[in-house]
């Protein structure tokens, strides 16, 4: 009479195909899909949804815990091995680049505009309020970064930082460069992250930014030398500062598909806008490292204000083109679909 | 799941064989699989063994790049190197890892932790770096904090303890949702998920449990319908667990269980006092042929309590 009992036939008929899909994803979970010949990798999908069937089957027919545990376990495992691993993409990185990171940026036009003016509003407020009295200074840079560029500096020292002729630092242009590369794309990240506060660290982190720039232009303007010092910090500063701004209107992306959801939902839209923001950030990244060597290297071996100035333009324009240009039309499918 | 408004009454939390909070996810085939998230706990663990990996690489390379540099005898390109490898450590270990590891990073691999796509999609890379991104504020700013709380005495206070309760909050947001989603994963559209490993053992109802020919495995003990209907699934299920247990020895416990099922399906006879592993055997598979008999028409009783 036992051998008559249907979940008993049923197990003895199908567990072969269990046990080899078994054997499969165990080898395909340490050393990867890779370590699978062709002709099993043909034969994981097939064995996979034959052994979804028989869940159904075994959730219907059969009173065996162990079976129906160990046919849940065996389909999560197969399940997370053919479908949940990383989506492998033809060309990942000229995809990233040529297609995905510029049409995002372009998605996030709006955000990345409001971070721009709250940029300017800071710079604004940091710069009229230095130029009416220069104590302003103090608030809006600490001495450590002001590094002796002070009200208090005499207009040639003032100068001397800038034309060239007095070294800021005695570290070496490497060490420096490197720095400060690590160091901005980890506040460009912050900027990110903090969105996730509803937006207002990164507001607050723009504008802070804003007004102790505003605050250098200020205190170089009153000593008449703002035309060079505007050469000397955008040289870099164009691309690290539109960095910067990227990051922020990643942040406040975040913070808008959470405060004003889209149809799909709070939880949805707010994973959709995150991953989003989280390629433009590693595009953002990209662009503090470019920016890192010309504050590094550019800077300290350039010392004509007017061509640093062209570098600057030069620069802007060339980021402005990528993003505004490239990967128009044709990118449509291919976002979609990683996206989806 | 919603964060602000809730239509439905909340739904009782599931719980698979583990404890592990169970969820179910929809395959592209359309069956419903049942899931076990992680538990906070190994979450924990998982990070502190990456956060340790991390300090163990960060060391080795410390002395590999002075012996470099030694080497070399250009402490200025050791010193670039130390500070870009730095940076890459500390802002893609966990990106990377779970790029090339499918989800996983040394830490989850040894915990038995996955990350998965929360809809039932793929992981995209996109994913991967949103939910690792995140980290800055939920521990390297922590850390940051407490090293500024050390080092800030009065006026700066305030801004470091608001800072402080944020920063909290951000961290302890998995204790307050069901999917036990960190802001990474919520911005990620990811879930953190207990890789599942059930072993497949001898059918009880098989002639191969006992150990004999196919021909011997007739049961001993005959049972009537009357008998059959005293218990349900629940029950059947518990006495399956007692019998695998059973196999590996402890037989006391076979021996109480038997009483008790005799008295209560009103058995005559002795014989199963000395039998009982083949007794409580079966009338495991009668009691399981009967209500798999019933399940084929549609009835699940689920435990004693269900009328039969």
């Amino acid at each position: 009479m036992a051998g008559t009992l249907r979940s008993v036939q049923f197990r003895r008929e199908r567990e072969a195909g269990w046990r080899r899909l078994e054997e499969l994803v165990g080898r395909a979970e340490k050393k990867g899909l890779k370590a699978l010949s062709a002709d099993e990798l043909f034969e994981l999908p097939q064995l996979y949804r034959g052994s979804l069937s028989g869940l159904s089957v075994a959730r219907s027919i059969s009173l065996d815990a162990n079976v129906v545990e160990y046919m849940e376990s065996l389909c999560a495992r197969a399940y997370f091995v053919i479908y949940a691993g990383r989506q492998a993409a033809t060309k990942p990185i000229q995809t990233f680049f040529l297609h995905r990171l510029p049409s995002v940026i372009r998605r996030a036009w709006l955000e990345i505009a409001v971070a721009a003016l709250i940029t300017l509003l800071g710079t604004v407020a940091g710069y009229s309020l230095t130029m009416q009295n220069s104590n302003w200074f103090y608030t809006f840079v600490s001495s450590q970064m002001a590094q002796g560029r002070s009200p208090e500096a005499s207009t040639e020292d003032l100068k001397a930082v800038i034309d060239g002729s007095k070294k800021t630092t005695t570290t070496p242009l490497e060490i420096f460069a490197v720095a400060l590369f690590a160091h901005n794309a980890q506040i460009g990240m912050f900027a990110f992250a903090l969105g996730f506060a509803f937006g207002i660290p990164t507001v607050w982190l723009l504008f802070v930014n804003g007004t102790t720039l505003g605050a250098f232009l200020g205190l170089y303007a009153s000593r008449g030398l703002g035309l060079e010092l505007g050469g000397w910090l955008l040289i870099h500063g164009s691309t690290e500062l539109f960095a910067v701004i990227l990051c922020g209107g990643a942040g406040l992306a975040i913070a808008r598909s959470f405060v004003f959801p889209s149809l799909m939902g709070r939880l949805e839209s707010l994973a959709e806008s995150g991953q989003r923001a989280a390629t433009i950030v590693i595009g953002a990244v990209m662009m503090f490292l470019v920016a890192g060597l010309l504050e590094g290297f550019a800077r300290q071996l350039v010392s004509d204000t007017t061509t640093r100035y062209a570098i600057a333009c030069g620069m802007l324009v060339l980021w402005l083109g990528y993003f505004t240009l490239i990967g128009r039309g044709a990118s449509n499918a291919p976002v979609q679909a990683q996206e989806s | 799941m919603r964060l602000f408004k809730r239509k439905n009454p909340k739904p009782p939390v599931r719980r698979g064989p583990s404890g592990r909070v169970a969820r179910d996810l929809v395959t592209p085939e359309g069956v419903a699989l049942t899931i076990q998230l992680a538990d906070i706990g190994e979450r924990a663990g998982a990070l502190m063994l990456d956060l340790f990996f991390m300090a163990v690489a960060m060391v080795a390379m410390t002395i590999g790049i002075i012996v470099f540099g030694g080497v070399i005898r250009s402490p200025f390109a050791a010193m670039v190197g130390a500070i870009l490898l730095m940076f890459l450590l500390r802002s893609f270990y966990f990106t990377l890892f779970e790029i090339r590891w499918q989800g996983q990073t040394p830490g989850k691999r040894i915990m038995h932790l996955l990350v998965i796509n929360r809809s039932g999609g793929r992981l995209t890379t996109d994913a991967i770096l949103a939910r690792n991104l995140m980290r800055e504020v939920e521990i390297f700013l922590p850390l940051s904090l407490l090293g500024l709380a050390g080092a800030a005495g009065g006026s700066a206070g305030w801004t470091v303890l608001s800072a402080i309760v944020w920063v909290g909050i951000l961290v302890l947001l998995p204790f307050f949702n069901r999917d036990k989603l960190r802001a990474g994963d919520l911005i990620a559209g990811t879930i953190v998920v207990h890789k599942p490993k059930a072993l497949l053992v001898a059918d009880l109802a098989g002639a191969e449990a006992r150990g004999v020919e196919p021909r011997a495995a007739q049961p001993r003990y005959h049972f009537t319908q009357a008998q059959l209907d005293v218990y349900g699934i629940y029950e059947l299920q518990t006495l399956e667990s007692l019998l695998r247990r059973g196999k590996l020895g402890g037989s006391e416990n076979l021996v109480v269980v038997a009483e008790r099922i005799a008295r209560k399906i009103k058995w005559t006879g002795n014989e199963f006092r000395t039998d009982s592993f083949n007794f409580l055997n079966d009338y495991y598979v009668a009691l399981r042929s009967r209500l798999e008999g019933q399940m084929l028409m549609g009835r699940r009783r689920e435990s004693k309590h269900d009328a039969a």
